[in-house]
């Protein structure tokens, strides 16, 4: 039995100690992972929990992270709670693994620390690896601080083994803006925690020798495809799934979740999307914008995967000018974001002008005022009533100004 | 332990491995995994590398297997079964599993998926020291996608990517020593098998069943399609790799104390085990016989210096 491990209602954790504290108090029965900088110190404190007896799972350190995510998919065939955490590098080489956890409908919680991909190497946020992972059939929950990612993980396991959905999930935070940034949590204590959480349940778990099952058929042209639609089903089906968890969590915690956040939207003329700790930074900017007589607002994609379509148009109806933020080089076309948003946009028959930044590749800073030029440019085109700004523009990005599609061209 | 006792015996026991599977008549790999199952009596839970066994055993909605089973992909079953093992141990110390059944953890890979792109998985899985048995099922090519090289193929030999050609005749690299690299990891017991010797095979895995910790099976599985005999001589060729010495029987505990567990009584030329393989049949032309020798000469070193070994208790 893991010992109870006493908290203060407020601690003061950066984004991995919270995210570990949430996998701790989980009483994960199967931990598989292996270190990359910015997620190494969710291992190293599972491990200190470990040598400590505050958990009594199973730790297992690979020797790579595709074998972390292996060994995490046998866990979890097995029959029991499973979760790890990665970076970058490491998401990278899991990828192949990835899709089979979501095939075999594993519950697998995966607590993601954003990090560039290289060439060239570099250690810092971006989410590089978040997008790389978009369609590999994973729920993706994004936690904007400290806070959030430990009620993120929390919630996490709760959404993947809901008997409705069966699905990994991963909790994104970005790294070391929010990995490594210490502010105010306020946890739950163990029992509360776990309750919330609650026992895992098995479904055709390996274990049980009355019923032996098959985990990773092989299916061709007759039946693959009937797998992947119910599959991508699953996906479509589980926001219900998610606003259940988060309803159950504001019960308990009085913080609330949507599957679309937004700042200021009430009244909004323009709005910025984004994901992860620039959210937090534009909301500051909308409020100075709003001095400034911009009706400005902001909005954040809480699950990137399922992408919360019909509310992101709904939360965006109102609005002239839209700018989605993504930190992402899209690599020969505009951002993933700005296209998830536009074409939800679209779908509900909503005209609002939609223009894309690329912003914060590999920890580039990301300021209120950078912000606020955003929502300068936003104003500008909701006054023209078109687009006046060029469609994709880069945010603090030195050398000769970069932009593509300028008006006119 | 099980007492695998006599053929008629073992040939009876409740088959886990199920026929109706699509693998090729003649395949050695069926009658390995038979052996291998059917040598013990505890639960068991399989992990298998993507491969002629997994493509041929599972292809929805059939199963071969009538224990539970998993398949990842190519280079993970070695991981796969590591983290099915680890829940093992973490529900059985969490009071969530009973504590008198015992379970055994067993994976197959085929030499591509264990000598080459499953090296990795496989090393660190010994290394962490799962209680687990991986039995690498070595046709010595990747025969699933029609019969390349691997690591394991050995010299001379025609394959898809180390063809015979005008100025070529075949695999230029000796084969990997897998079964002394896994020795060398720590693992408490490794062992060589043939199915042709099935006592020797179905002895050596219920002893590998029976050991705590990391277990090695190398097994020779002649394929039929891509070594190109016919599909009736699976076991002759078989007992020809075990004859000639080109594939040795023997067991290595805690690394340090090997035992030849067979010894042929007359020796054959390694000629008649090329011989008798269509994938060799280049080395008996003009111009190739050094190629031969070469290999006879390997070979008695090879089989010498297990003799030594053997000897000095080492």
């Amino acid at each position: 039995m893991a010992e109870k491990y006493e908290l203060k209602t407020k601690e003061v954790w950066d984004g991995n100690t919270a995210a570990s504290h949430a996998l701790r108090q989980a009483q994960v029965d199967v931990v598989a992972a292996y270190p990359i900088t910015p997620s190494t110190p969710i291992v190293q404190n599972y491990s200190s929990y470990l040598a400590d007896g505050y958990v009594d799972g199973e730790f297992v350190m690979v020797e790579s992270e595709h074998s972390a995510m292996s060994a995490c998919v046998g866990a979890s065939a097995a029959g029991g709670r499973v979760a790890t955490a990665t970076s970058s590098q490491g998401y990278a080489l899991m990828v192949e693994v990835l899709y089979q956890a979501s095939g075999m409908r594993l519950p697998i919680v995966m607590t993601v620390v954003n990090r560039a991909l290289a060439s060239p190497l570099n250690i810092h946020g971006d989410h590089g690896d978040l997008y790389l992972g978009r369609d590999a059939g994973w729920i993706h929950l994004i936690a904007n601080n400290p806070q959030e990612a430990y009620d993120m993980t929390l919630c996490a396991f709760k959404i993947a083994e809901d008997e409705d959905v069966r699905l990994p999930v991963t909790t994104n935070q970005d790294g070391f803006l929010v990995s490594h940034t210490a502010q105010i949590v306020e946890p739950l204590d163990d029992e509360t925690a776990y309750k919330f959480v609650g026992d895992y349940k098995q479904k055709n778990p390996m274990l049980d020798f009355d019923h032996p099952v098959t985990y990773g058929a092989q299916t061709e042209e007759e039946w693959h495809f009937e797998h992947k639609a119910r599959q991508h089903k699953a996906l479509m089906d589980s926001p219900k799934v998610i606003e259940k968890v988060f309803a159950e969590f504001k019960e308990l915690t009085g913080r609330e979740y949507k599957l679309v956040e937004s700042h200021n939207m009430e009244d909004a003329e323009v709005a910025i999307v984004a994901m992860g700790s620039n959210y937090e930074t534009a909301k500051i900017a909308a409020d100075e914008a709003r001095k400034a007589g911009i009706k400005a607002g902001v909005v954040c994609p809480r699950s990137f995967r399922p992408f919360p379509i019909k509310e992101m148009a709904e939360t965006l109806k109102n609005v002239k000018a839209i700018a989605a933020l993504d930190r992402n080089c899209p690599m020969g076309t505009i951002g993933a974001l700005h296209n998830e948003v536009a074409g939800a946009i679209n779908a509900f028959g909503q005209n609002a002008i939609i223009t894309g930044y690329i912003y914060g590749l590999g920890g580039r800073d990301t300021t209120v005022a950078h912000n606020l030029e955003v929502f300068k440019d936003l104003a500008m085109n909701a006054e023209a009533g078109k687009r006046v700004t060029p469609l994709q523009k880069f945010i603090n990005l030195r050398g000769p100004e970069l932009s593509f599609f300028k008006v006119g061209e | 332990m099980k007492n695998i006792g006599n053929l008629k015996e073992f040939a009876t026991t409740p088959d886990r491995f199920q026929g109706g599977h699509r693998l090729c008549p003649g395949c050695a790999h069926s009658i390995i995994v038979r052996e291998v199952v059917n040598a013990t009596e505890d639960d068991i839970v399989v992990s298998t590398a993507t491969g002629c066994l997994e493509v041929c055993s599972s292809i929805y909605p059939y199963t071969s297997w009538d224990v539970s089973w998993l398949h990842i992909g190519f280079e993970n079953a070695a991981a796969g079964i590591s983290g099915a093992e680890a829940m093992y141990k973490a529900l059985k110390r969490k009071g969530k599993l009973p504590v008198d059944k015992p379970a055994k953890f067993l994976a197959f890979g085929g030499d591509g998926g264990t000598y080459d792109i499953g090296f990795q998985s496989l090393s660190g899985a010994a290394e962490r020291g799962h209680d687990f048995m991986y039995v690498c099922l070595d046709n010595e090519g990747y025969m699933n996608t029609g019969g390349q090289r691997s690591s394991a193929t050995p010299v001379g030999a025609h394959t898809t990517t180390s063809p015979r050609g005008r100025i070529s005749y075949g695999e230029k690299n000796w084969k990997k020593d897998l079964t002394m690299i896994m020795s060398h990891h720590g693992c408490p017991y490794v062992a060589t098998a043939v199915p042709s010797k099935w006592k020797d095979l179905a002895t050596k895995a219920a002893k590998g069943f029976d050991t705590e910790g990391p277990v090695f099976l190398n097994t020779l599985s002649p394929c039929t399609t891509e070594w190109k005999f016919d599909p009736a001589d699976t076991i002759m060729i078989s007992d020809l790799a075990v004859d000639s010495c080109v594939f040795p029987l023997y067991e290595i505990e805690n690394g340090t104390k090997l035992t030849i567990t067979y010894r042929p009584k007359n020796k054959i030329p390694v000629r008649d085990y090329l011989g008798a393989q269509g994938r060799f049949s280049h080395l008996f032309k003009k111009g190739n016989e050094h190629l031969i020798d070469a290999w006879q000469k390997h070979t008695d070193e090879y089989w010498e210096y297990l003799q030594r070994r053997e000897e000095a208790g080492v």
